[in-house]
């Protein structure tokens, strides 16, 4: 009985846990209507340019995702730190976007550090999507 | 008898200060090394974005400044859920430089004016002290990146150790 428990107990924490990309993409998606009834879907060429685009820091400085993740979210990036971060496209790094709440806490900092706002699901679902495409 | 029960006092604390030592020279307290400390909340969090720093390298005060501010953690957005962030503080401040036996937590402590509460390791006089040797273009190179990556030339830092055989500066 208390195995059973205990095996129930874990199947049902790794249930929480664990995510595909594709999950955490319809997730966006009921967001993003909430936010935007005339929403459409999401867009990769959207995401890559996001990916990319440069914002004027209140810091003086020009920065963008790719500042630590490179151009190339198939390479490795690094922190300002000097610490590698690992690949942000899933064909490169298939641990990418398995885990909804880690996903939300880099989103969270990340979004504040880059744009100094939070994202919205529009964005988070256009470059999860981009990243998920990129072969 | 007052006299017989300080002997007493006396016989008891230097049988236990020197039992203490002897334990302390075995598990690495009063050593150099810095004890072996570990949570995996600490691991997982600290090292997303930098080297894990020992928590024996700064005292409490600095721990708790660095740990309320995270939201601004050295120009980065660094913050935690409350819980997540309350788990790490405790584990840091436990393991805090005051609170710790060996002699370079020790140092680290004593060179901190108790006025000053330094969020940087780099800052405290201990450190600058034991790299006033090494020029500034030489924690420039790419290899190294600043004086914030003692991984860089001591290889075992994040076992808070920063023992002189263990120092490899690279090219």
């Amino acid at each position: 009985m208390r195995k059973n428990m205990m095996l129930l107990g874990l199947l049902f924490s790794v249930n929480v846990l664990a995510a595909t990309p594709q999950e955490l993409l319809k997730q966006y998606e009921v967001q993003a209507k909430q936010e935007n009834p005339a929403f459409s879907g999401f867009s990769a060429s959207n995401g890559a340019s996001f990916f990319k685009a440069e914002h004027a820091h209140s810091s003086g400085q020009k920065v963008s995702c790719a500042t630590c993740h490179t151009t190339d979210p198939r390479n490795q990036g690094k922190t300002r730190a000097n610490k590698v971060i690992e690949p942000m496209a899933t064909i490169a790094n298939p641990q990418r976007f398995t885990d909804a709440a880690k996903v939300e806490k880099w989103f969270g900092r990340n979004c504040k550090d880059v744009l100094e706002r939070a994202c919205t699901a529009q964005e988070k679902g256009d470059y999860l999507q981009y990243l998920v495409n990129v072969k | 008898m007052k006299k017989w029960m300080q002997f007493l006092i006396l016989i008891t604390s230097i049988t236990s200060t020197s039992a203490l030592l002897a334990s302390g020279g075995l598990d690495g307290g009063g050593g150099n090394a810095m004890p072996p400390a570990t949570n995996a909340k600490w691991k997982t969090e600290c090292s997303g974005c930098h080297m894990l720093y020992h928590p024996g390298l700064l005292p409490e005060r600095s721990w708790n400044k660095m740990m309320n501010g995270l939201d601004k953690h050295f120009g980065e957005n660094a913050t935690l859920d409350a819980a997540t962030r309350d788990e790490i503080k405790h584990f840091l401040v436990a393991n805090s430089a005051e609170k710790s036996t060996n002699r370079r937590s020790n140092r680290i402590d004593q060179s901190i004016p108790s006025d000053a509460t330094p969020l940087r390791i780099t800052e405290t006089r201990y450190f600058t002290s034991k790299h006033d040797e090494v020029s500034p273009s030489t924690f420039k190179r790419k290899s190294i990146g600043s004086t914030a990556n003692c991984i860089a030339c001591h290889k075992s830092a994040e076992k808070g150790d920063f023992s002189e055989s263990q120092i490899r500066i690279p090219r």
